[in-house]
Protein backbone atom coordinates (compact mmCIF):
# COMPACT_ATOMS: atom_id res chain seq x y z
CA UNK A 1 0.00 0.00 0.00
CA UNK A 2 1.12 3.19 -1.01
CA UNK A 3 2.29 5.01 1.90
CA UNK A 4 -0.60 7.91 1.78
CA UNK A 5 -3.46 5.21 1.06
CA UNK A 6 -1.74 3.55 4.32
CA UNK A 7 -2.42 6.17 6.41
CA UNK A 8 -5.94 7.17 5.37
CA UNK A 9 -7.41 3.87 5.87
CA UNK A 10 -5.48 3.25 9.23
CA UNK A 11 -6.50 6.78 10.43
CA UNK A 12 -10.25 6.07 9.06
CA UNK A 13 -10.47 2.88 10.72
CA UNK A 14 -9.08 4.06 13.85
CA UNK A 15 -11.11 7.21 13.97
CA UNK A 16 -14.36 5.16 13.30
CA UNK A 17 -13.81 2.89 16.25
CA UNK A 18 -13.30 6.12 18.64
CA UNK A 19 -15.99 8.03 17.12
CA UNK A 20 -12.70 10.73 17.75
CA UNK A 21 -10.25 12.25 15.13
CA UNK A 22 -8.14 13.71 17.19
CA UNK A 23 -7.28 11.17 19.38
CA UNK A 24 -7.32 8.48 16.53
CA UNK A 25 -4.26 10.67 15.00
CA UNK A 26 -2.39 10.90 18.10
CA UNK A 27 -2.40 7.03 18.21
CA UNK A 28 -1.26 6.72 14.98
CA UNK A 29 1.46 9.55 15.31
CA UNK A 30 2.82 7.30 18.66
CA UNK A 31 2.60 4.19 16.49
CA UNK A 32 5.06 5.52 13.46
CA UNK A 33 7.00 7.15 16.34
CA UNK A 34 7.41 3.36 17.57
CA UNK A 35 7.97 2.48 14.30
CA UNK A 36 10.87 4.86 13.69
CA UNK A 37 12.09 3.44 16.95
CA UNK A 38 12.13 -0.59 16.72
CA UNK A 39 12.06 -1.04 12.69
CA UNK A 40 15.45 -0.46 12.39
CA UNK A 41 17.15 -2.08 15.30
CA UNK A 42 14.36 -5.26 15.07
CA UNK A 43 13.34 -5.37 11.45
CA UNK A 44 9.75 -3.96 9.32
CA UNK A 45 7.66 -6.69 10.29
CA UNK A 46 6.27 -8.74 7.41
CA UNK A 47 3.08 -6.59 7.34
CA UNK A 48 3.61 -3.01 8.71
CA UNK A 49 -0.12 -1.75 8.11
CA UNK A 50 -1.32 -4.02 10.84
CA UNK A 51 1.39 -3.48 12.64
CA UNK A 52 1.03 0.06 12.80
CA UNK A 53 -3.02 -0.86 13.49
CA UNK A 54 -2.62 -3.10 16.34
CA UNK A 55 0.31 -0.23 18.51
CA UNK A 56 -2.20 2.39 17.60
CA UNK A 57 -5.38 0.48 18.87
CA UNK A 58 -3.12 -0.11 22.23
CA UNK A 59 -2.98 3.39 22.14
CA UNK A 60 -5.89 4.64 21.89
CA UNK A 61 -7.07 1.90 24.54
CA UNK A 62 -4.84 3.40 26.95
CA UNK A 63 -6.13 6.55 26.09
CA UNK A 64 -9.58 5.49 27.03
CA UNK A 65 -8.21 3.95 30.45
CA UNK A 66 -6.69 6.93 31.54
CA UNK A 67 -9.22 9.43 30.51
CA UNK A 68 -11.20 6.94 32.70
CA UNK A 69 -13.27 5.74 30.08
CA UNK A 70 -16.95 7.67 31.03
CA UNK A 71 -18.37 6.10 28.35
CA UNK A 72 -18.16 2.78 27.62
CA UNK A 73 -16.87 2.41 24.01
CA UNK A 74 -18.16 -0.57 22.83
CA UNK A 75 -14.92 -2.35 21.55
CA UNK A 76 -15.33 -4.57 18.84
CA UNK A 77 -13.73 -8.47 20.25
CA UNK A 78 -13.21 -10.05 16.79
CA UNK A 79 -12.20 -6.70 14.91
CA UNK A 80 -10.21 -5.83 18.26
CA UNK A 81 -8.33 -8.96 18.50
CA UNK A 82 -4.75 -8.54 19.25
CA UNK A 83 -3.75 -11.74 18.37
CA UNK A 84 -2.15 -13.00 14.71
CA UNK A 85 -1.30 -9.17 14.02
CA UNK A 86 1.53 -10.23 11.80
CA UNK A 87 -0.29 -12.35 9.79
CA UNK A 88 -3.11 -10.18 9.41
CA UNK A 89 -3.68 -9.42 5.73
CA UNK A 90 -3.60 -5.75 4.84
CA UNK A 91 -5.95 -5.85 2.35
CA UNK A 92 -8.32 -7.68 4.66
CA UNK A 93 -8.08 -4.05 6.82
CA UNK A 94 -11.26 -2.53 6.20
CA UNK A 95 -11.21 0.57 4.14
CA UNK A 96 -13.50 2.73 6.17
CA UNK A 97 -11.98 6.00 4.34
CA UNK A 98 -15.40 6.90 2.32
CA UNK A 99 -17.31 7.07 6.01
CA UNK A 100 -14.51 9.44 6.77
CA UNK A 101 -15.15 11.71 3.56
CA UNK A 102 -18.70 11.22 5.09
CA UNK A 103 -17.85 12.69 8.16
CA UNK A 104 -15.32 15.61 6.89
CA UNK A 105 -18.36 16.79 4.31
CA UNK A 106 -21.20 16.25 6.90
CA UNK A 107 -23.68 19.34 6.99
CA UNK A 108 -22.67 20.22 10.80
CA UNK A 109 -19.64 20.72 9.42
CA UNK A 110 -19.30 24.27 7.99
CA UNK A 111 -18.42 23.65 4.50
CA UNK A 112 -14.81 25.84 4.57
CA UNK A 113 -13.70 23.34 6.08
CA UNK A 114 -14.45 20.13 4.41
CA UNK A 115 -12.01 19.86 1.91
CA UNK A 116 -9.21 21.05 4.34
CA UNK A 117 -10.71 18.29 6.56
CA UNK A 118 -10.04 15.61 3.66
CA UNK A 119 -6.67 16.60 3.03
CA UNK A 120 -5.44 16.65 6.29
CA UNK A 121 -7.14 13.13 7.85
CA UNK A 122 -7.90 11.45 4.20
CA UNK A 123 -4.24 11.83 2.83
CA UNK A 124 -2.38 13.36 5.74
CA UNK A 125 -0.99 16.29 4.80
CA UNK A 126 -0.25 18.88 7.58
CA UNK A 127 -2.16 21.68 8.32
CA UNK A 128 1.10 23.75 7.00
CA UNK A 129 0.60 22.08 3.83
CA UNK A 130 -3.36 22.09 3.33
CA UNK A 131 -2.97 25.67 4.60
CA UNK A 132 -0.56 26.57 1.89
CA UNK A 133 -3.10 25.25 -0.69
CA UNK A 134 -5.15 27.37 0.28
CA UNK A 135 -3.41 30.52 1.09
CA UNK A 136 -3.93 30.72 4.84
CA UNK A 137 -1.38 30.79 7.91
CA UNK A 138 -0.31 27.50 9.04
CA UNK A 139 -2.20 28.70 12.39
CA UNK A 140 -5.20 29.64 10.90
CA UNK A 141 -5.44 26.20 9.19
CA UNK A 142 -4.41 24.20 12.48
CA UNK A 143 -7.16 26.12 14.30
CA UNK A 144 -9.51 25.63 11.79
CA UNK A 145 -8.86 21.76 11.85
CA UNK A 146 -8.47 20.95 15.69
CA UNK A 147 -12.06 23.09 15.95
CA UNK A 148 -14.05 20.81 13.05
CA UNK A 149 -12.27 17.96 14.95
CA UNK A 150 -13.53 18.56 18.27
CA UNK A 151 -16.98 19.48 16.91
CA UNK A 152 -17.39 15.96 14.96
CA UNK A 153 -16.20 14.49 18.65
CA UNK A 154 -18.34 16.60 20.74
CA UNK A 155 -21.85 16.48 18.47
CA UNK A 156 -20.78 12.71 17.64
CA UNK A 157 -21.10 12.69 14.02
CA UNK A 158 -21.66 9.45 13.10
CA UNK A 159 -18.65 7.27 11.48
CA UNK A 160 -21.30 5.61 9.33
CA UNK A 161 -22.86 5.11 5.68
CA UNK A 162 -26.26 7.31 6.02
CA UNK A 163 -29.21 5.64 4.81
CA UNK A 164 -30.84 5.47 1.45
CA UNK A 165 -32.93 8.73 1.81
CA UNK A 166 -30.10 10.54 2.80
CA UNK A 167 -26.91 8.94 1.09
CA UNK A 168 -27.16 11.24 -2.39
CA UNK A 169 -27.26 14.42 -0.66
CA UNK A 170 -24.36 13.44 1.67
CA UNK A 171 -22.43 12.25 -1.32
CA UNK A 172 -23.02 15.35 -3.50
CA UNK A 173 -21.21 17.08 -0.71
CA UNK A 174 -18.44 14.64 -0.65
CA UNK A 175 -17.97 15.02 -4.46
CA UNK A 176 -17.71 18.54 -3.82
CA UNK A 177 -15.36 18.73 -1.61
CA UNK A 178 -13.16 16.68 -3.35
CA UNK A 179 -13.75 19.06 -6.53
CA UNK A 180 -12.86 21.98 -3.51
CA UNK A 181 -9.64 20.26 -3.76
CA UNK A 182 -9.31 20.75 -7.67
CA UNK A 183 -10.27 24.13 -7.75
CA UNK A 184 -7.30 25.61 -5.26
CA UNK A 185 -5.24 23.96 -7.80
CA UNK A 186 -6.11 26.76 -10.09
CA UNK A 187 -7.22 29.24 -7.53
CA UNK A 188 -4.10 29.59 -5.77
CA UNK A 189 -1.38 29.07 -8.37
CA UNK A 190 1.47 31.46 -6.62
CA UNK A 191 5.01 32.26 -8.50
CA UNK A 192 6.66 29.16 -6.86
CA UNK A 193 5.51 25.62 -7.37
CA UNK A 194 3.23 24.16 -6.03
CA UNK A 195 4.17 22.31 -2.23
CA UNK A 196 1.24 19.83 -2.28
CA UNK A 197 0.88 17.90 -5.73
CA UNK A 198 -1.94 16.60 -6.91
CA UNK A 199 -3.73 16.48 -3.85
CA UNK A 200 -7.02 16.13 -5.85
CA UNK A 201 -5.78 13.63 -8.22
CA UNK A 202 -5.11 11.07 -5.31
CA UNK A 203 -8.58 11.91 -3.29
CA UNK A 204 -10.77 11.56 -6.06
CA UNK A 205 -8.91 8.06 -6.97
CA UNK A 206 -9.95 7.10 -3.58
CA UNK A 207 -13.12 8.19 -3.86
CA UNK A 208 -13.58 5.88 -6.79
CA UNK A 209 -12.46 3.37 -5.14
CA UNK A 210 -14.16 3.88 -2.15
CA UNK A 211 -17.78 3.98 -4.20
CA UNK A 212 -16.77 1.90 -7.73
CA UNK A 213 -20.13 2.17 -8.89
CA UNK A 214 -20.99 5.70 -7.97
CA UNK A 215 -20.71 7.12 -12.06
CA UNK A 216 -20.35 10.41 -10.89
CA UNK A 217 -17.22 9.94 -8.35
CA UNK A 218 -15.56 7.94 -11.63
CA UNK A 219 -16.56 11.52 -14.01
CA UNK A 220 -15.05 13.63 -11.00
CA UNK A 221 -11.64 11.45 -11.10
CA UNK A 222 -11.58 11.93 -15.15
CA UNK A 223 -12.39 15.99 -14.72
CA UNK A 224 -9.38 16.24 -12.21
CA UNK A 225 -7.41 13.99 -14.64
CA UNK A 226 -8.14 15.67 -17.53
CA UNK A 227 -7.62 19.16 -16.44
CA UNK A 228 -4.13 18.05 -14.28
CA UNK A 229 -2.66 16.30 -18.38
CA UNK A 230 -2.72 19.83 -19.42
CA UNK A 231 -0.66 21.46 -16.81
CA UNK A 232 2.93 21.21 -18.12
CA UNK A 233 1.05 23.15 -21.24
CA UNK A 234 -0.61 25.70 -19.36
CA UNK A 235 2.60 27.71 -19.21
CA UNK A 236 5.44 28.15 -21.48
CA UNK A 237 9.60 28.24 -21.36
CA UNK A 238 9.38 32.00 -20.20
CA UNK A 239 6.28 31.10 -17.74
CA UNK A 240 3.92 33.54 -19.32
CA UNK A 241 -0.07 31.72 -19.43
CA UNK A 242 -0.82 29.89 -21.98
CA UNK A 243 -4.46 29.68 -22.79
CA UNK A 244 -6.00 26.16 -24.17
CA UNK A 245 -6.72 27.07 -27.58
CA UNK A 246 -2.63 28.06 -27.89
CA UNK A 247 -1.51 25.49 -25.75
CA UNK A 248 0.78 22.34 -27.29
CA UNK A 249 -1.43 19.41 -26.94
CA UNK A 250 2.03 17.56 -27.88
CA UNK A 251 2.83 18.40 -24.31
CA UNK A 252 -0.26 16.73 -22.34
CA UNK A 253 0.02 14.48 -20.25
CA UNK A 254 -1.40 11.11 -22.01
CA UNK A 255 -1.09 8.88 -19.22
CA UNK A 256 -3.40 10.87 -17.36
CA UNK A 257 -5.99 10.99 -20.35
CA UNK A 258 -5.77 7.33 -20.99
CA UNK A 259 -7.01 6.72 -17.18
CA UNK A 260 -9.65 9.61 -17.43
CA UNK A 261 -10.68 7.66 -20.10
CA UNK A 262 -10.98 4.58 -18.45
CA UNK A 263 -13.45 6.47 -15.43
CA UNK A 264 -15.39 7.68 -18.19
CA UNK A 265 -16.29 4.34 -19.57
CA UNK A 266 -16.97 3.24 -16.53
CA UNK A 267 -19.56 5.96 -15.44
CA UNK A 268 -21.11 6.14 -18.53
CA UNK A 269 -21.67 2.01 -18.26
CA UNK A 270 -23.60 3.13 -14.99
CA UNK A 271 -25.98 4.96 -17.72
CA UNK A 272 -26.93 7.82 -14.91
CA UNK A 273 -25.50 11.41 -15.98
CA UNK A 274 -24.05 14.20 -14.08
CA UNK A 275 -22.80 16.92 -13.26
CA UNK A 276 -19.14 16.07 -12.89
CA UNK A 277 -19.75 13.98 -15.73
CA UNK A 278 -20.69 16.11 -17.95
CA UNK A 279 -17.81 18.59 -17.15
CA UNK A 280 -14.82 15.44 -17.92
CA UNK A 281 -16.56 15.06 -21.27
CA UNK A 282 -16.57 18.35 -22.05
CA UNK A 283 -12.02 18.65 -20.79
CA UNK A 284 -12.15 15.20 -23.21
CA UNK A 285 -13.54 17.03 -26.00
CA UNK A 286 -10.57 19.65 -25.32
CA UNK A 287 -8.13 17.03 -24.96
CA UNK A 288 -9.42 15.30 -28.27
CA UNK A 289 -7.38 18.11 -30.19
CA UNK A 290 -3.74 16.20 -29.16
CA UNK A 291 -5.17 13.61 -32.25
CA UNK A 292 -8.14 15.07 -34.46
CA UNK A 293 -5.83 18.83 -34.46
CA UNK A 294 -8.59 20.84 -34.34
CA UNK A 295 -11.68 21.19 -31.54
CA UNK A 296 -15.02 19.82 -32.35
CA UNK A 297 -16.85 23.42 -30.95
CA UNK A 298 -20.64 22.11 -31.99
CA UNK A 299 -20.29 18.94 -29.40
CA UNK A 300 -18.66 21.32 -26.81
CA UNK A 301 -21.68 23.74 -27.18
CA UNK A 302 -24.26 20.81 -26.75
CA UNK A 303 -22.13 19.71 -23.64
CA UNK A 304 -21.96 23.08 -21.99
CA UNK A 305 -25.61 23.46 -22.87
CA UNK A 306 -26.66 20.30 -21.30
CA UNK A 307 -24.67 21.07 -18.56
CA UNK A 308 -26.04 24.66 -17.57
CA UNK A 309 -29.31 23.29 -17.54
CA UNK A 310 -28.72 20.36 -15.32
CA UNK A 311 -26.24 22.21 -12.69
CA UNK A 312 -26.45 26.03 -13.79
CA UNK A 313 -23.97 27.91 -12.17
CA UNK A 314 -22.07 31.38 -12.75
CA UNK A 315 -19.55 29.27 -13.93
CA UNK A 316 -21.35 27.06 -16.50
CA UNK A 317 -22.84 30.09 -17.70
CA UNK A 318 -19.58 31.84 -18.40
CA UNK A 319 -17.79 28.81 -20.07
CA UNK A 320 -21.39 28.44 -22.22
CA UNK A 321 -21.32 31.75 -22.94
CA UNK A 322 -17.14 31.34 -23.99
CA UNK A 323 -18.17 28.59 -26.73
CA UNK A 324 -21.23 30.04 -28.04
CA UNK A 325 -18.97 32.89 -29.28
CA UNK A 326 -16.97 29.98 -30.46
CA UNK A 327 -19.41 28.17 -32.45
CA UNK A 328 -22.31 31.35 -33.43
CA UNK A 329 -19.59 34.49 -33.25
CA UNK A 330 -18.76 36.51 -30.28
CA UNK A 331 -21.69 38.73 -30.50
CA UNK A 332 -23.75 35.91 -29.58
CA UNK A 333 -21.16 34.53 -26.84
CA UNK A 334 -21.40 38.76 -25.29
CA UNK A 335 -25.23 38.40 -25.43
CA UNK A 336 -25.42 35.09 -23.45
CA UNK A 337 -23.15 36.54 -21.32
CA UNK A 338 -24.78 39.97 -20.60
CA UNK A 339 -28.15 38.17 -20.02
CA UNK A 340 -26.44 35.81 -17.69
CA UNK A 341 -24.89 38.61 -15.71
CA UNK A 342 -27.75 40.52 -16.18
CA UNK A 343 -29.91 37.36 -14.22
CA UNK A 344 -27.24 36.37 -11.57
CA UNK A 345 -26.85 40.09 -10.17
CA UNK A 346 -24.12 42.00 -8.02
CA UNK A 347 -22.54 38.97 -7.05
CA UNK A 348 -21.47 37.98 -10.79
CA UNK A 349 -19.59 41.35 -10.82
CA UNK A 350 -16.55 40.27 -8.94
CA UNK A 351 -16.09 36.61 -10.81
CA UNK A 352 -13.17 36.82 -12.21
CA UNK A 353 -13.59 34.11 -15.38
CA UNK A 354 -17.19 36.53 -16.51
CA UNK A 355 -14.91 39.89 -16.71
CA UNK A 356 -11.77 37.50 -18.18
CA UNK A 357 -14.09 36.59 -21.22
CA UNK A 358 -16.09 39.53 -21.37
CA UNK A 359 -12.91 41.61 -22.22
CA UNK A 360 -12.25 38.93 -25.02
CA UNK A 361 -15.36 39.37 -26.81
CA UNK A 362 -15.21 42.51 -26.19
CA UNK A 363 -12.06 42.61 -28.04
CA UNK A 364 -12.65 40.11 -30.86
CA UNK A 365 -15.85 42.70 -31.48
CA UNK A 366 -13.47 45.78 -32.42
CA UNK A 367 -14.78 47.44 -29.30
CA UNK A 368 -11.62 47.86 -28.04
CA UNK A 369 -12.20 51.12 -25.71
CA UNK A 370 -14.57 48.99 -23.66
CA UNK A 371 -12.73 45.93 -23.66
CA UNK A 372 -9.62 47.59 -22.41
CA UNK A 373 -11.88 48.68 -19.13
CA UNK A 374 -13.51 45.36 -19.08
CA UNK A 375 -9.39 43.47 -19.23
CA UNK A 376 -8.53 46.24 -16.41
CA UNK A 377 -11.59 45.11 -13.92
CA UNK A 378 -10.49 41.23 -14.78
CA UNK A 379 -7.14 42.39 -13.80
CA UNK A 380 -8.10 43.42 -10.56
CA UNK A 381 -9.99 39.88 -9.94
CA UNK A 382 -6.69 37.65 -10.83
CA UNK A 383 -4.52 36.50 -8.85
CA UNK A 384 -2.63 34.15 -10.28
CA UNK A 385 0.11 35.71 -11.60
CA UNK A 386 0.93 34.08 -15.00
CA UNK A 387 -2.82 34.96 -15.97
CA UNK A 388 -2.37 38.08 -14.83
CA UNK A 389 0.35 39.01 -16.87
CA UNK A 390 -1.31 37.43 -19.87
CA UNK A 391 -4.53 39.61 -19.38
CA UNK A 392 -2.17 42.66 -18.72
CA UNK A 393 -0.42 41.92 -22.19
CA UNK A 394 -4.30 41.48 -23.63
CA UNK A 395 -5.30 44.74 -22.53
CA UNK A 396 -2.09 46.83 -23.69
CA UNK A 397 -2.46 45.26 -27.25
CA UNK A 398 -6.01 46.60 -27.30
CA UNK A 399 -5.37 49.71 -25.62
CA UNK A 400 -2.72 50.40 -28.44
CA UNK A 401 -5.31 49.70 -31.21
CA UNK A 402 -7.95 52.23 -29.51
CA UNK A 403 -5.24 54.45 -29.31
CA UNK A 404 -4.57 54.22 -32.86
CA UNK A 405 -7.71 54.48 -34.25
CA UNK A 406 -8.62 57.20 -32.59
CA UNK A 407 -7.09 60.12 -34.42
CA UNK A 408 -8.77 58.24 -37.76
CA UNK A 409 -11.87 58.50 -36.67
CA UNK A 410 -11.13 61.73 -35.42
CA UNK A 411 -10.48 63.26 -39.20
CA UNK B 1 -26.09 10.15 23.75
CA UNK B 2 -28.43 12.73 25.20
CA UNK B 3 -29.65 15.54 22.57
CA UNK B 4 -31.57 18.29 22.96
CA UNK B 5 -33.71 19.45 20.10
CA UNK B 6 -34.94 23.89 20.91
CA UNK B 7 -37.16 24.83 18.84
CA UNK B 8 -36.96 28.68 17.98
CA UNK B 9 -39.89 30.83 16.04
CA UNK B 10 -41.18 34.06 16.04
CA UNK B 11 -44.01 33.94 18.85
CA UNK B 12 -47.33 34.96 17.08
CA UNK B 13 -49.49 37.96 17.82
CA UNK B 14 -52.44 37.37 19.87
CA UNK B 15 -55.32 36.02 17.08
CA UNK B 16 -52.74 35.92 14.12
CA UNK B 17 -52.89 32.19 13.65
CA UNK B 18 -56.38 30.70 12.69
CA UNK B 19 -57.96 28.26 14.98
CA UNK B 20 -57.94 25.35 12.06
CA UNK B 21 -54.27 26.81 12.07
CA UNK B 22 -53.59 25.87 15.44
CA UNK B 23 -55.56 22.64 15.21
CA UNK B 24 -53.52 21.32 12.92
CA UNK B 25 -50.18 22.30 14.86
CA UNK B 26 -51.63 20.78 18.02
CA UNK B 27 -52.64 17.47 15.62
CA UNK B 28 -48.52 17.56 14.34
CA UNK B 29 -47.22 17.73 17.36
CA UNK B 30 -49.50 14.76 18.85
CA UNK B 31 -47.97 12.74 15.47
CA UNK B 32 -44.64 13.69 16.23
CA UNK B 33 -45.07 12.72 20.17
CA UNK B 34 -46.46 9.61 19.54
CA UNK B 35 -43.37 8.92 16.97
CA UNK B 36 -41.05 10.06 19.03
CA UNK B 37 -42.66 7.57 22.39
CA UNK B 38 -42.79 4.83 19.73
CA UNK B 39 -39.11 4.59 19.13
CA UNK B 40 -38.17 4.80 22.62
CA UNK B 41 -36.47 7.98 21.84
CA UNK B 42 -38.22 10.57 24.09
CA UNK B 43 -36.91 11.87 27.52
CA UNK B 44 -39.09 14.80 27.63
CA UNK B 45 -40.65 17.65 25.78
CA UNK B 46 -42.29 20.96 26.71
CA UNK B 47 -43.66 23.56 24.41
CA UNK B 48 -43.46 26.65 25.78
CA UNK B 49 -45.72 29.61 26.44
CA UNK B 50 -44.84 32.84 24.55
CA UNK B 51 -41.78 35.13 26.34
CA UNK B 52 -44.91 37.24 27.67
CA UNK B 53 -45.14 34.89 30.55
CA UNK B 54 -41.55 34.26 31.49
CA UNK B 55 -39.20 35.40 34.38
CA UNK B 56 -35.12 35.76 34.21
CA UNK B 57 -33.45 35.62 37.33
CA UNK B 58 -30.03 36.53 38.17
CA UNK B 59 -27.17 37.15 41.12
CA UNK B 60 -24.54 37.26 39.20
CA UNK B 61 -23.85 40.84 40.17
CA UNK B 62 -23.91 39.76 43.36
CA UNK B 63 -27.19 40.84 44.25
CA UNK B 64 -30.26 39.35 43.03
CA UNK B 65 -32.24 40.27 40.09
CA UNK B 66 -35.95 39.15 39.30
CA UNK B 67 -36.42 40.49 35.75
CA UNK B 68 -39.90 40.01 33.65
CA UNK B 69 -39.24 39.06 30.16
CA UNK B 70 -36.69 36.43 28.30
CA UNK B 71 -33.02 36.74 28.79
CA UNK B 72 -32.41 37.90 25.21
CA UNK B 73 -34.59 39.87 23.12
CA UNK B 74 -34.49 38.23 19.95
CA UNK B 75 -37.17 37.81 16.73
CA UNK B 76 -37.34 34.59 17.07
CA UNK B 77 -37.87 33.31 20.23
CA UNK B 78 -36.99 29.75 22.42
CA UNK B 79 -40.37 28.00 21.58
CA UNK B 80 -39.99 23.97 22.76
CA UNK B 81 -37.65 21.70 23.97
CA UNK B 82 -37.47 18.41 23.39
CA UNK B 83 -34.89 15.79 25.18
CA UNK B 84 -33.89 12.76 22.96
CA UNK B 85 -31.52 9.64 23.78
CA UNK B 86 -30.16 8.74 20.52
CA UNK B 87 -26.92 7.24 18.81
CA UNK B 88 -25.70 10.21 16.96
CA UNK B 89 -25.64 13.49 15.32
CA UNK B 90 -26.96 12.00 12.51
CA UNK B 91 -30.55 10.37 14.22
CA UNK B 92 -30.88 13.84 16.27
CA UNK B 93 -30.90 15.75 12.77
CA UNK B 94 -33.22 13.16 11.51
CA UNK B 95 -35.87 13.89 14.54
CA UNK B 96 -35.54 17.67 13.68
CA UNK B 97 -36.16 17.11 10.38
CA UNK B 98 -39.59 15.84 11.50
CA UNK B 99 -40.34 18.50 14.12
CA UNK B 100 -43.12 20.48 13.13
CA UNK B 101 -41.70 23.71 14.63
CA UNK B 102 -39.00 23.18 11.80
CA UNK B 103 -41.77 23.98 8.97
CA UNK B 104 -42.29 27.50 10.55
CA UNK B 105 -39.04 27.93 13.07
CA UNK B 106 -35.60 26.63 13.51
CA UNK B 107 -34.42 23.68 15.46
CA UNK B 108 -31.28 23.84 17.63
CA UNK B 109 -29.97 20.45 17.96
CA UNK B 110 -27.13 20.33 20.69
CA UNK B 111 -26.00 17.58 22.64
CA UNK B 112 -25.59 17.80 25.91
CA UNK B 113 -22.61 17.38 28.10
CA UNK B 114 -24.15 15.53 31.47
CA UNK B 115 -27.46 15.42 32.44
CA UNK B 116 -28.99 14.68 36.05
CA UNK B 117 -30.87 11.03 36.05
CA UNK B 118 -32.72 10.49 38.92
CA UNK B 119 -31.11 12.94 40.60
CA UNK B 120 -27.34 12.15 40.00
CA UNK B 121 -25.30 13.84 37.42
CA UNK B 122 -23.91 11.41 34.38
CA UNK B 123 -22.20 11.69 31.67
Amino acid sequence: MAARDSYGRLLALLSASASDIAAAEDALADAFERALRTWPAHGVPASPDAWLLTVARNRLRDHWKSAQAQRAFPLDREQDSLAHADDLDVDAIPDRRLELMLVCAHPAIERAAHTPLMLNTVLGFTAEQVGRAFSVPASTMATRLVRAKRRIKAARIPFRIPDRANLPARMTAVLEAVYGAYVIDWATTGPQARQVPSEALHLAEVLTRCVPGDPEAHGLAALVQLSASRAPARLDADGSFVPLPDQDPSLWDSRLIERAHEHLRVAHARRHLGRFQLEAAIQAVHCARRRAGTTDWPTLLTLHRVLHTIAPSLGSGVALAAVTAEVEGPAAGLATLDALLQDAGQHARRFQPARATRAHLLDQLGRTEEAVAAYDSAIDLTHDTAERQYLQHRRDSASLRSQHRWPENRK
Amino acid sequence: MRYVLLMHYREPAEGEISEEAIAEAMEAFGAYGRALAEAGVLLSGDVLQPAAATTTVTSREGVLRVQDGPFAETKEALAGVFVLDVPDLDAAIGWAEKCPGAQWGVIEVRPTATALVKGRWTR
